[in-house]
Formats: C-alpha cells, sequence, structure tokens
C-alpha cells in the first residue's frame, strides 16, 4: 500500500488512520459514528438501510442452505438423505425464510431505505425512529424464525393451508405464525413510512412527474403492503387461536370453511408476490435508463403500470385455488384477470427495450445483471399466462412447473434485481468500487445457473413431477440431476459477489459522486454521503433521466 | 418530552410535519381497517353458508348490552372530538377532563363487554372458557367462535386506546404536553379512537343484529 503514502486526489494521506480511508468518507454517514451503539440506536435510515443489508443477507444464505439440503435429497429418486419428515421441514423453512425474510424486505428495507431520500431530495424518512422500529421489529421475528430452526423446524409448506397447519401438523405453527405475524408489522411500517415520504419530503421542484421510477415502484409496493399484510395478520391469528384454544373458524366439523383459509392468505399473498417484484421492476427501470445513457422510453407508463400492478395485483388471489372446487364463474373471472395482469409487466418490458435503442450501452455489472433480470421475467411471466389458462393449469397444478414459474419471478427476477441494484448503488453505499470484471463474471455465472437449476423444473412438472415430493419415478432422475447441478453453480455465483464487495471495501478505488454517469439526486452527493444527505435542500428545475438526446441529422 | 415542540429531524417547517403526521396515522388505520377486514370477511362468509343458523346463533347474544356499548363508544368520540377542540384552543382543563372521559367511557365499555362474556359464560355458549359447553349446534360454536375472536380483538384495541389517551390527558394535566403546539399527537391519537368505534359501529349490526 506504498502508494497512498503522499496525498492523492481524493484527500487519501498516510496519516488517515486507515489504509484506505478518503476524506470524503470521513465526513460520511459510515463514519457518524463508531460505537455498536451509533448503528444499533441510529435514526439515520443509511445505516438503518446497512443494518438491514446484513440481516436479510444472513436469513438469505439460512433460506438457501435449505434449499441446497432439499437439491442434495433430490438428486437420487429414493430420497435418501432427508427423511419424509425433513424435507417436509426443509422445504418449509426455506419458503418462510426466503419468502418473509429475504424477498419481501430485500430491495425496500435497504435499497428503498437507502435511496427514497436521497431520490426525492429529503434527510430522512417520515418518521425516522418508527423506521428503526421496524428493523427490530424485523429482528425479533427473526429471531422467533430461528428458534423454529432451532427446535426442528415446521412442516406446513408455507402456505399454512389449514386444515393441516390447524390439526394435523405436528411442528412449531404457532411459533412460525408468529414469526411471519412479527415480521408482518415491520413490513407495515415500512410501506406507511415510504407512503408519507413521498408524499410529503419531495424537495421543492421535485414533482409527482419528476420522481425516479424507483421511487414509483416503491409508492406502488407500498400500498400493497400497507393493504395486504395485516390480512395475513389476521389469519395467522386465526390459525394459532385454533391450534391454541380450539378457536375453530376454519374447523369443518363445526361448519366452518377451510378454503376461507385459502381466500384469505392469497389475498395477502398473491400481492405479495407484487411486493417482492416491483421493487424490482424499480430497480430494473434505473438500471436500464443509466446503462442506456438515454431518457427512459415512455415514463408515464412505465410508473403507471407500477400503480395497475398494485391495483389488479389484489384481484387475482383465486387463480392460486382453480382445482379448489371454488366456483367455475369465479375462476374464470379470476384467469381474465391474471391474464390482464401480464399487460402492465408487458409495458414495462416494451419499454425497457425501447429505452435501450440506440443508447450508448455500457456493458457493465448492473447492465448485465439487468438484462439477466428482463429474460429470466419475461420467461417467468409467459409461463404465468400459461398457467393462468384454467384448463392448463389443471394439467400443470401443485407439480414442478409453478415451482419453475414462481421461481423464475421471485429469484430469477427480483434476486437478480437485488445484485442489480448492490453492484449499481454499492459505490454509493460503501464510496468503493468493485472489480467490474468479477462482477460481470458473477451476473453471467447467475443467469446461467440459474437456468440450468430451473429451466428442467419447467419439463419435469409438465412431466407431472409433483412439488414437494422428494422420493420420484426414477424416469425424472436425469432432469433432477440437471437442476442439483445448476444449483450448485448457483450457490457459488451468489456466494462469488461478497467476496470482491467485501475486498473492495478496504482495498476498491475510491468511487467518485456519479460512477455510472447517471442522473438522479442521489449522484449529486459524495459518495459515501454525508450524515444529512444534502448539505441544502436541492430544488429540481430538470425532469428525470434527462440525458442528452441524440437526432439524426441534428435537430430539426 | 419538550423535544416535541421542536421539528423532528427531516423537517423543515411545522405545517408539513403536522400534514405528515397526520397522513402517517391515517395509512396506519388504513391498515388497522384491512386487519378487521379478514375478520368481517369470516363473519359474512358464515352467515353466506349457514344463514337460518347464523341468525339463531345470534339471538344467544345480548342485544341490549351491545347496544348500550354502543351508545358509550358514540359518546366518547364526541368527548375525543370535544378534546381536540380544547387542545386547539389551548384549554388544558377541558383537554385533561374530555381525555380522562374518554378513557372512562371506555373502560365502561370494556365492563360491559366483561358482564356480557360472564352472561355467556353462564349459558354455556363462550367458547374456550364454558365447560361444559351448551351449544345449540356445530354453527353456533362456529359463530361464537367468530364472535370471540372479533369483540376479543376490538377489545385489545379498546384497551391501548385507553392506555392512550390516558397517558395523554395525564400529560397535559401535568403540563408535560404544550398546548396548542402539540395538538397533533392529541389529534392522531383521537383519530385512532374514532376507528375503534367506528369499527364497532361495524360489528355491531353484524354479530348482534343479524338475528
Amino acid at each position: 500500500m506504498s502508494d497512498l503514502a503522499t496525498s492523492d486526489h481524493y484527500g487519501r494521506t498516510a496519516d488517515d488512520g486507515g489504509v484506505s480511508e478518503t476524506g470524503t468518507q470521513r465526513q460520511s454517514y459510515l463514519r457518524a459514528g463508531h460505537t455498536l451503539r451509533s448503528w444499533l440506536f441510529t435514526t439515520d435510515h443509511k445505516r438503518i438501510a446497512i443494518l438491514y443489508l446484513i440481516s436479510i443477507t444472513t436469513f438469505f444464505f439460512i433460506g438457501g442452505a435449505a434449499a441446497a439440503l432439499m437439491r442434495a435429497d433430490l438428486l437420487t429418486p429414493q430420497g435418501d438423505l432427508l427423511s419424509d419428515e425433513g424435507y417436509n421441514r426443509a422445504f418449509t423453512l426455506h419458503g418462510v425464510i426466503m419468502v418473509w425474510f429475504f424477498l419481501i424486505p430485500s430491495i425496500p428495507n435497504t435499497f428503498g431505505n437507502f435511496l427514497i431520500p436521497l431520490m426525492i431530495g429529503a434527510r430522512d424518512l417520515a418518521f425516522p425512529r418508527l423506521n428503526l422500529l421496524s428493523w427490530y421489529i424485523y429482528m425479533l421475528g427473526g429471531l422467533f424464525t430461528v428458534y423454529v430452526l432451532i427446535t426442528g423446524g415446521v412442516d406446513t409448506g408455507w402456505t399454512f393451508y389449514t386444515p393441516l397447519s390447524s390439526m394435523f401438523s405436528n411442528g412449531n405453527v404457532v411459533i412460525a405464525a408468529t414469526a411471519v405475524f412479527v415480521v408482518g408489522f415491520s413490513s407495515i411500517l415500512t410501506g406507511l413510512n415510504f407512503i408519507v415520504t413521498v408524499h410529503k419530503l419531495r424537495c421543492p421542484g421535485m414533482t409527482w412527474g419528476r420522481l425516479p421510477l424507483f421511487v414509483w415502484s416503491h409508492y406502488a409496493t407500498s400500498i400493497i403492503l400497507v393493504l395486504a399484510t395485516p390480512v395475513l395478520s389476521i389469519t395467522l391469528v386465526l390459525i394459532a387461536a385454533e391450534r391454541l384454544f380450539g378457536l375453530g373458524i376454519f374447523d369443518p366439523k363445526l361448519g366452518g370453511d377451510p378454503l376461507l383459509y385459502q381466500h384469505l392468505f392469497w389475498f395477502y399473498s398473491h400481492p405479495a408476490v407484487y411486493i417482492m417484484v416491483l421493487p424490482a421492476l424499480g430497480v430494473v427501470s434505473e438500471l436500464i435508463a443509466a446503462a442506456a445513457h438515454k431518457p427512459i422510453f415512455g415514463y408515464w407508463f412505465v410508473a403507471g403500470s407500477s400503480i395497475a400492478i398494485a391495483i389488479i395485483g389484489f384481484l387475482v388471489w383465486g387463480h392460486h385455488m382453480f382445482v379448489s372446487g371454488q366456483s367455475m364463474y369465479a375462476s374464470a373471472i379470476f384467469s381474465l384477470l391474471s391474464l390482464v395482469v401480464a399487460v402492465p409487466s408487458g409495458i414495462k418490458v416494451y419499454n425497457w427495450t425501447a429505452t435501450l435503442y440506440k443508447g450508448h450501452i455500457s456493458l457493465d455489472p448492473p447492465f448485465l445483471f439487468a438484462m439477466g433480470f428482463v429474460g429470466l421475467f419475461v420467461v417467468g411471466g409467459l409461463t404465468g399466462l400459461i398457467l393462468a389458462m384454467l384448463a392448463i393449469d389443471v394439467h400443470v397444478h401443485d407439480t414442478y412447473f409453478v415451482v419453475a414459474h414462481f421461481h423464475y419471478i421471485m429469484v430469477g427476477g427480483t434476486v437478480s434485481a437485488f445484485f442489480g441494484a448492490l453492484h449499481f448503488w454499492w459505490p454509493k453505499m460503501i464510496g468503493r468500487t468493485y472489480s467490474l470484471v468479477w462482477g460481470r463474471i458473477s451476473a453471467a455465472l447467475i443467469f446461467l445457473g440459474f437456468n440450468l437449476t430451473f429451466f428442467p423444473q419447467f419439463i419435469l412438472g409438465y412431466l407431472g413431477m409433483p412439488r414437494r415430493y422428494h422420493s420420484y419415478d426414477p424416469s425424472f432422475q436425469v432432469l433432477h440431476v440437471f437442476s442439483s447441478s445448476g444449483a450448485v453453480i448457483l450457490g457459488a455465483a451468489y456466494l462469488l459477489p461478497f467476496a470482491y464487495l467485501f475486498y473492495s471495501m478496504r482495498c476498491g478505488a475510491p468511487a467518485e459522486a456519479n460512477p455510472w454517469d447517471a442522473r438522479g439526486l442521489e449522484w449529486t452527493v459524495p459518495s459515501p454521503p454525508p450524515r444529512e444527505n444534502f448539505e441544502t435542500i436541492p430544488v429540481v428545475t430538470r425532469p428525470p433521466y434527462d440525458y442528452p438526446v441524440e437526432r439524426e441529422g441534428g435537430d430539426d | 418530552m419538550t423535544d416535541r415542540v421542536q421539528l423532528h429531524e427531516p423537517y423543515s417547517d411545522s405545517g408539513q410535519q403536522h400534514e405528515a403526521d397526520m397522513m402517517g396515522m391515517s395509512v396506519f388505520l388504513a391498515s388497522e381497517i384491512m386487519l378487521f377486514g379478514g375478520l368481517v370477511i369470516a363473519i359474512l362468509v358464515i352467515r353466506y353458508l349457514h344463514p337460518a343458523e347464523t341468525v339463531e346463533a345470534s339471538k344467544s347474544l345480548h342485544l341490549w348490552i351491545g347496544a348500550l356499548n354502543t351508545v358509550v363508544l358514540l359518546t366518547s368520540s364526541l368527548l375525543v372530538a370535544l378534546g381536540v377542540t380544547a387542545a386547539r384552543a389551548a384549554s388544558a382543563w377541558w383537554t385533561t377532563r374530555c381525555l380522562f372521559g374518554v378513557a372512562i367511557l371506555g373502560l365502561v365499555f370494556l365492563g360491559l363487554k366483561t358482564y356480557e362474556y360472564s352472561l355467556e359464560y353462564a349459558d354455556g355458549v363462550l367458547p374456550v372458557l364454558s365447560d361444559p359447553p351448551r351449544f345449540s349446534g356445530s354453527i353456533e360454536h362456529l359463530f361464537m367462535n367468530v364472535y370471540l375472536m372479533a369483540t376479543g380483538l376490538h377489545a385489545v384495541h379498546v384497551s391501548i386506546g385507553i392506555a392512550l389517551l390516558a397517558g395523554l390527558a395525564w400529560r397535559v394535566g401535568r403540563g408535560g404536553l404544550q398546548l396548542p403546539q402539540e395538538t397533533v399527537t392529541i389529534e392522531v391519537s383521537g383519530l385512532y379512537w374514532h376507528l375503534v368505534d367506528v369499527i364497532w359501529v361495524f360489528l355491531y349490526p353484524i354479530l348482534y343484529l343479524a338475528r
């Protein structure tokens, strides 16, 4: 590190106390306090975002470990690694942890928390202390989950269907339901905070029409968080009341309706899919505009499609219940509405494509992650249309086809966008740049590993392999081996960024304020940003994404 | 808690802060409505599946206690509104009395509700507790289950509201809450109480008047 002996143009000097601390870093939020206390009692949205980043990444790897166990078990048709019960517990924990402790909070609670105030020119979220409280509630829910994990897990599947969960299951259903109930309040508080922040804390000139699309998609997400999560909460309370006190609401012996549970559950859990994917769509809009160096094509359509997805998303839950015996007319309407929700999703993909057209595209890691997202999202979306068709759904219901479909959206889509966001905003958050070559390699490996893992599952499902079975017909083994070997690549590819990103924290070159030459208020402040974000509250005078527009043959 | 007089961290003017506080509470209340919404749907579905038995089961509820409780809660909401007006007019004396009045009416509500539960217990129709239960049929059992869940959850909300408003009354009385600068604290707590009231206004007809 001899090159640091003298001061360079980033303000690094030999006596700055760290190998690599820059002048900007010394004044940043990262150095606003050095004690553990200054982190655990912070109300700074940026620090809370970092707390979330650490905790959700931990849960991502716990959930991933459960998936690794399942894929290892599925290598042979006999399922000789795990017991039947053990396999049930593995996929339940995988689902519960990945859905509620990783996917739902992933992008909103880290990048949303960090970026929304920066993007709209505010010093913090509307309720900073509530924001910190939501992290503590999340951690409390996490503790319950860890307790469930240690005491042997739960075997109902992440959906907690009655009457299995209320009358027959032997696992820790009540504690698992409590964990999800508790973490739900964390979601509600975050959503509430985002809605009020976007309404009330936009800086002068930041009109609704100038909001970055990332903010629009988080606004739509927050509406779902606030309105759908409480329905899940009360449903879980009813499950717990039935198990603990025999207070059965869904109990068929009393004339209760187990299907009512499914309606209430999916009223939350289908919109929850949009909670997971809408923030990802917002990330990709930012990544694509920045990579193409062009104004986003059809700004209002992309923004409006987020709101449309949020609204229509509330009206499609019945497509999870086509084979449950619900009314055929209801099924037909749910089928139609599920096809309709593809329209705003399609609008986004077309507009991204149009944005890229004739752009000056830089093949940096964020762009590659965004492209991976678009490819996987399109496959996931189109297979969603297949599943929305009543007749085909009967054939592939509860098979690996469904498993592959929602993993394309939730993992291929959301996790790719999560890594894309991490690579795009990492220099802003940490103030360091990482190796672009390794970034490109991991983007490519994630895309390849993902497809090798999940594409065979479409075929498996179509051939009739049911989900949640760990012993299967030997004729399915070849495809399962493909899938498991893909999972090995995918797992390694997910670990890779942590190596070079950690390395960059200490040894990366200091990042400029705007390393990608992108637009948006977050790129006007130093990297990493100072504690108060903006020295003076900015005034916005220009439209969003005002990249220079070239016209053929000059302006005419 | 004199720091509340100052602006919170991200705000630069008090009007903006006031609007944000009010909006935050409204969004929270929207979420509360959805929480009860799940239960209301459960009640309506049970009524739809078993109309005749539900009407019969509803008759085992004590209509007049429920009606009296409705009057108690509506009156308390009036007091909250008066309390907020008094707070805006910087009258600590009236604000304290109004808010204490609300807390007392809340306790009256809970007292009546407990009395009602005890009558149902004596009739043998209070789920979980009644031993041996004397339900006329499984649908009555189901109906009483959902009744206990809904009114129990509502009672929890009433209790939180009592603690909240009694605490505020105490702080106003001791001069710990500056009026009228901190009226917004009373306003948002009052909104919460109004919601608790409104929820009852919906629970009462679908449970008691379903007969």
